[in-house]
């Protein structure tokens, strides 16, 4: 799939920034859906499998894997939060659609990106109507141009019901597309990725049914404990980057390893052999540096892969997820920009993809928690502090 | 030894320089990326300043002010501008420089007075070849000697061509010799096809190939003394190495005031250790590449052989350039990934310095 549906298509998207890249997403929809479950929602098993996948998709085209119709961040929200009779309503589509939909997730906004407890989008209760009423703007929504306009795909929105609360009064709701009041107002022009929608969303009076509250009502109408509840309903939300950082590093080792394999090839057929075998003083310093990035990327792919099994496993993970990630990130980005170098102009040039595949790659040390968020959470573990000690 | 302080005369011209590149080239920076072309009027300004004639003989019409420090002052403040239209800018020199330092009287004559009167560029390079192990010092393109000159073969890449191009100095080698000739753009056998690259996107380039391309025998450059080109590679180094500087500077102070002006938990994310160390390290590094170029160009200045200083410059610049262009992507956050911003176009034009060589460019 990767060889042969994406890499032909990879320099057409990559520059027709806004287009919809549709023969991949038909073909992936008819056939590689099936065959490839490649999607990130729905999967609590099987989560190194899916952890495969990613690489293998982004080995061929990292922003066209996020332009796949899936539910995607959005879909692991609503595995991770979600209840049964909302998985099955949310999620069946992506099975039964006759056409290609896709779901999102929309935290960020202009002025709280890391710091997400800070957003100011808001969510009124309306008693009489039995509703959730949002109002706000968010930025850098992946995917957002099909969640929010085709019928069947849904976004799910971090909003707050009271700001006084804090991080405890973040909820999340699902906004089925099409829904009045929620508006795409814009598509981002991109270092990288550019076969993937980054949407900014405007939700005006945007009603949703109570019953789209993430978790359910149940624990929304706990008043009598706003607070405890609410900080659960956040960590609840953060829980989903423990799903999702693993295969954010999965897709970043896909990247890097597109570039790396390559330039391995690349050399070999120039008459460049890796001399595994030698010592390091008898190496040249370009096979040491092909050594030192296979070493950076196969030791990425390992944490991804360990934070993807205890996942399997059910135990917690948030501490090897944020390693994954924070290492799968950094790495990828260097070595992409390394085997630029080490290709010489060719490598500088849009004729080969490696240009292409530096600039997808440094996405993946800024979302999903930049570097050095992960390497944060990381250190509050190791250290033993909480989040108010270490900041 | 060395003087860390520019003349008065040198600290003038910067300046000059300095207010041109903030005032007209960075403004125009994002678009000429976008659109992939040249602001005409920038280049016609900086033909009015003199940037590049000013380091020509005066004979032929230039100043006769050469000096390589001076060069790399103002090398340093247009990439700052934006790096595409500094190349853009100093890309006649390319050709004028090596023809000034390496040409017969015949050759100056012939050749400088147009590329100093002209506002467009009418000389360019062809050094890099599009291989990865690309060696200025030794080219693969071949120049044979015929009865009554010269015969070329070979490819080249990363050529500035700019549409008013008349002559590309070519590098060949000879035996094993390095050499320059100087070859029509318009000559038989030669065929140009626009190149792209991940950076520099508003430099016009080309792919040269060069396909038993004949050439008198006064086509070749070898009026120096040792008519050497290989002596000029460190004059190309030290060039490129300043602009890279430029690029670094101008990534580290837009990532410096984005970081005191966004806040995150409350506070200016400059306030988070990552962040300041991050800032910190990148002027440590800046300042340390910058000495590196100003003591390269200060030795070719005193006509001493610099060919190590201007590899070590280059070689660190590579890194540093890198880094800190890659570092102001990450202080923007996924700001820096948007194009709106400039730090990811310093990204891409910083990468080419792993590319990039050139002639005597200052
Ligand atoms: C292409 C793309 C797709 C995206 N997709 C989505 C999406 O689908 N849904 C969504 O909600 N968001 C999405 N994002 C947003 C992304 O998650 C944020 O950009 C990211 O979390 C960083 O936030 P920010 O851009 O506001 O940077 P900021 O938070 O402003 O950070 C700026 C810099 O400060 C650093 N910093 C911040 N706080 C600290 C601290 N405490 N200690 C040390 N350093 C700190 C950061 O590491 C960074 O280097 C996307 C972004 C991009 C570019």
């Amino acid at each position: 799939m990767a060889l042969e549906q994406m890499r032909p298509v990879s320099r057409r998207y990559d520059e027709d920034e806004h287009a919809l890249p549709t023969e991949w997403v038909d073909y992936y929809w008819q056939t590689g859906r099936k065959g490839a479950p490649g999607s990130l929602g729905g999967a609590t098993d099987g989560f190194v499998q899916v952890c495969i996948q990613a690489e293998e998709l982004c080995f061929g085209d990292a922003g066209l894997y996020l332009r796949m119709p899936t539910a995607a961040l959005g879909g692991s929200a609503v595995s991770a939060a979600g209840t049964p009779e909302q998985k099955e309503r949310f999620l069946r589509p992506f099975r039964e659609s006759p056409h290609p939909i896709w779901g999102a997730m929309a935290i960020t906004e202009a002025s709280a990106g890391s710091d997400s407890a800070a957003i100011q989008t808001s969510a009124r209760y309306d008693a009489e109507r039995d509703e959730w009423v949002l109002n706000g703007t968010k930025i850098f929504c992946t995917a957002g141009e099909g969640a929010s306009q085709i019928e069947g795909g849904f976004v799910v929105v971090w909003a707050t019901v009271d700001k006084t609360l804090g991080r405890g009064g973040i909820k999340s709701f699902v906004v089925p597309a099409k829904t009045p009041g929620m508006k795409l107002v814009g598509l981002e022009k991109k270092l990288g990725i550019r076969a993937s929608d980054t949407a900014t969303l405007v939700f005006e009076d945007c009603r949703v049914a109570s019953a789209n509250l993430l978790g359910g009502r149940a624990k929304a109408e706990k008043k009598a404990e706003p607070a405890r509840a609410g900080d659960k309903g956040f960590k609840g939300a953060m829980a989903t980057f423990d799903a999702s950082r693993p295969i954010v590093a999965a897709m970043a080792v896909g990247v890097g390893r597109a570039a790396l394999d390559f330039l391995v090839e690349e050399l070999a057929r120039q008459g460049v052999e890796i001399r595994y075998d030698s010592p390091p003083r008898s190496q040249t310093a370009l096979e040491r540096d092909v050594i030192d990035m296979q070493a950076e990327l196969q030791a990425a792919r390992l944490l991804t892969w360990r934070a993807a099994s205890m996942m399997n496993r059910g135990r917690p993970n948030s501490l090897e997820a944020s390693m994954a990630k924070a290492k799968a990130g950094l790495v990828v980005t260097k070595i992409t920009q390394k085997a630029v170098e080490l290709l010489g102009p060719p490598g500088y040039s849009k004729k080969l993809l490696v240009e292409k595949w530096m600039r997808d790659a440094k996405i993946n040390d800024i979302y999903e928690g930049t570097q050095q968020i992960n390497q944060l959470i990381v250190a509050r573990r190791i250290l033993e502090y909480s989040s108010s000690q270490l900041r | 030894m060395i003087d860390f302080e520019p003349t008065e005369e040198q600290a003038l011209i910067r300046d000059t320089v300095a207010e041109f590149a903030r005032g007209e080239i960075r403004p125009r920076a994002r678009d000429a990326d976008e659109s992939g072309k040249i602001p005409e009027d920038v280049l016609a300004r900086a033909h009015e300043l003199g940037l590049i004639a000013n380091g020509l003989p005066e004979a032929y019409g230039g100043g006769g002010e050469r000096s390589a420090l001076t060069g790399a002052l103002v090398a340093e403040e247009l990439a700052h501008g934006d790096l595409s239209i500094a190349l853009a800018i100093l890309a006649p020199g390319l050709l004028a420089y090596p023809v000034a330092d390496l040409g017969s009287e015949a050759q100056k004559a012939r050749l400088l007075p147009a590329l100093i009167a002209s506002p467009g560029a009418l000389g360019t390079l062809a050094l890099q070849e599009p291989r990865f192990d690309s060696d200025p010092y030794r080219p693969r393109t071949q120049a044979r000697r015929t009865a009554d000159g010269w015969r070329l073969d070979g490819a080249k890449c990363l050529v500035p061509w700019p549409e008013t191009v008349r002559h590309v100095l070519v590098l060949a080698s000879v035996d094993e010799t390095l050499a320059g000739f100087v070859v029509p753009s318009e000559a038989a056998g030669l065929r140009a096809t626009p190149d792209a690259y991940l950076g520099i996107r508003a430099l016009p380039t080309a792919e040269l190939s060069l396909d038993d391309v004949k050439l008198p025998a006064e086509a070749r450059l070898d009026g120096a003394p040792d008519g050497s080109a290989r002596a000029l590679v460190a004059r190309g180094r030290v060039g490129l190495a300043a602009l890279a500087v430029g690029v670094a500077s101008a990534a580290f102070e837009l990532a410096r005031d984005y970081a005191k002006e966004r806040h995150a938990f409350g506070a200016p994310i400059a306030t988070k250790q990552a962040m300041a160390f991050k800032l910190a390290d990148m002027a440590i590094e800046i300042d340390g590449a910058r000495l590196l170029v100003w003591e390269a160009a200060w030795r070719l200045d005193r006509g001493e052989d610099a060919t190590r200083e201007a590899t070590l410059a280059m070689q660190q610049v590579r890194r540093v350039a890198l880094e800190v262009t890659d570092g102001a992507v990450q202080v923007f956050g996924g700001h820096g990934y948007i194009r709106e911003y400039l730090p990811e176009l310093l990204l891409r034009n910083a990468r080419g310095f792993a590319c990039f060589e050139a002639l005597s460019l200052v």
